[in-house]
């Protein structure tokens, strides 16, 4: 079933696409991510403009990211305080973002540029999953032998961040600390967000757990609070400024995403949680060498066109 | 001296009831809705020779359809530091967005390079107008990176032996227009070539636009970019909420 992208200005076949949205929700409703760093790479692979698959995936992710937010709101796991103060830095970081975009675009080193940031960030972010993943594996195998499960490493606050001035209170995160910590941590994804069309839960999540050091219940939802506003917002930046957000394309991915979610949540629980995180950890490595791959070796048209 | 003589004589010979060339085309307005996938014109026509004195060799033509001219930056990528990346770029400031003609014959045998050059026949033949310092050589393997990517896509063709021409008077050629051809003015120029000149021409206009749903989103998107852009969060919105209700009775 062949469809002609308005803003892509291509025909696609829209079968695929919808199956793209769906194999991603799938992943992600397996694995609990928002799948934005796989949704771009693999609109670039198909033949996407990679401007509009960056403003697009964007778009898509505003639309999957409202149902796991309204689950999370249901059960009061939501702290809008810590939301609004990583929105507020995200929406500084997407102005900054889009600057850097529009560029690079004028450059003409847009592509190459979003495909290094995908290298180094799947790169990196796939190899501490793959290494916190084996260490877990092995862990429960110990265990399984009969070895005694070691005490949890509790760290509550990084030094430098609880060194920030003019601390206040989160009472659903359980921090108090300087608000300046979250809103960078907002401002840099929001950068990443407008870059790579990523809704960056991935980096957030993480960072809010282990650099915030955030009370695990908040975490999730208040970065599916978060990344709704700020790929809104990055929606806005692309619609007005480079005009590359295909809705139809947004519509299509969701289409599939939102079904593919919710056959990849009952799979997870057939499945045991380490396999699952070593499965993803592969997945982005995966996506990280075909990256590289595709920068690395001779291109086959030397020549690139850009029109104005 | 017999330069002179045709000078002289051309008053006459135009007098002289000339060779004309009848055209028309399948669709002179191409649609791009949903559904678009590229599209086939058919241009087709006949020729009017004076007095209908049809001669017996068969007569020489090529059709040429251009779309609007606009200006191509085309980068070249080198390796730095193991990765490919785009370095030296040459601005070609006028590029058309489609260029296909389709002759009789290979295009080297219908007329000498000036009368081919004048004519625009031929890819090779178009003027481009390369904007750059770099020098000839340079800016001549840029071009052919432009007319390699231009033909890889289908925007630029060259179909020798495209033109069918049946007893003499009747010709038609079949241009295949690519999915992802610009919007914009085209035009179908037919010329009519005898003894390696240009002896008629037509040209028929053709409009190439986006229709329907796709021509409103594309307006939206480009002239009320803010509106379009909270339309489309909105509708993510909605999409995601429906999900989760879908999904919460389900």
């Amino acid at each position: 079933m062949d469809l002609y992208l308005p803003i892509a200005e291509m025909s696609v076949n829209a079968l695929v696409i919808i199956l793209l949205g769906g194999g991603v929700g799938f992943l992600s409703g397996m694995f609990g991510v928002g799948g934005g760093f796989l949704t771009t790479p693999l609109l670039i692979f198909y033949g996407i403009p990679p401007a509009v698959a960056v403003a697009s995936s964007a778009t898509q992710i505003t639309g999957s990211s409202v149902s796991g937010a309204l689950a999370y709101w249901r059960r009061g796991q939501i702290d809008l305080k810590m939301g609004s103060v990583l929105v507020a830095g995200g929406i500084v970081g997407a102005g900054i973002g889009q600057i850097i975009f529009r560029a690079l675009q004028k450059l003409g080193q847009i592509d190459v540029a979003i495909n290094v940031i995908y290298v180094v960030f799947l790169g990196v972010i796939g190899g501490l999953m793959l290494y916190e993943a084996i260490g877990a594996l092995r862990l429960a195998r110990a265990i399984a032998a009969g070895a005694d499960r070691p005490a949890a490493r509790l760290r509550r606050h990084v030094p430098w961040i609880a060194a920030l001035p003019g601390r206040t209170r989160f009472y659903k995160s359980g921090l108090y600390i300087s608000p300046l910590a979250p809103l960078l941590l907002g401002a840099v994804v929001g950068i990443l967000t407008v870059i790579m069309g990523v809704g960056g839960g991935f980096i957030m999540v993480p960072a809010m757990l282990y650099l915030l050091g955030m009370s695990a219940s908040a975490v999730v939802g208040t970065s599916l609070f978060q990344i709704i506003f700020v790929t809104a917002a990055t929606t806005l930046l692309h619609a007005t400024s480079s005009k590359s957000v295909d809705i139809v394309l947004a519509l299509l991915l969701l289409s599939g995403g939102v079904a593919g979610a919710q056959l990849g949540v009952r799979a997870a629980q057939k499945l045991r949680a380490e396999n699952l995180r070593l499965a993803l950890a592969l997945i982005v490595l995966a996506v990280a060498v075909r990256l590289l791959f595709g920068l690395t070796v001779p291109p086959t048209a030397l020549y690139t066109l850009y029109g104005q | 001296m017999r330069r002179l003589a045709l000078l002289l004589l051309w008053p006459l010979l135009a007098g002289a009831a000339p060779t004309t060339l009848i055209s028309d085309i399948s669709q002179g307005r191409i649609d791009i809705n949903t559904t678009f996938k590229g599209a086939d014109l058919l241009v087709f026509g006949a020729i009017q020779y004076p007095a209908g004195a049809v001669p017996d060799a068969p007569p020489d033509i090529a059709i040429v359809v251009r779309g609007p001219t606009q200006p191509v930056t085309v980068r070249r990528k080198q390796r730095v530091a193991g990765i490919w990346i785009n370095t030296d770029s040459v601005r070609f400031e006028s590029v058309p967005g489609f260029y296909a003609v389709a002759t009789t014959r290979p295009i080297a045998d219908l007329a000498d390079d000036r009368t081919t050059a004048i004519y625009e026949i031929g890819i090779r033949n178009l003027q481009l107008a390369p904007a750059s310092g770099a020098s000839e050589a340079e800016t001549l393997s840029f071009e052919r990176g432009l007319i390699a990517q231009k033909q890889k896509s289908g925007l630029f063709a060259e179909i020798a032996g495209g033109v069918s021409v049946t007893r003499n008077v009747l010709y038609r050629a079949r241009i295949a227009i690519p999915a992802a051809v610009p919007v914009g003015d085209y035009a179908a120029e037919i010329h009519l070539i005898r003894k390696g000149r240009v002896i008629a021409s037509s040209t028929t206009p053709i409009s190439i636009g986006k229709s329907g749903f796709e021509r409103w989103i594309y307006v939206m998107a480009q002239e009320h970019s803010l509106a379009y852009g909270i339309a489309a969060v909105a509708a993510a919105l909605m999409a995601g909420w429906i999900a989760s209700v879908a999904t919460r009775r389900g």
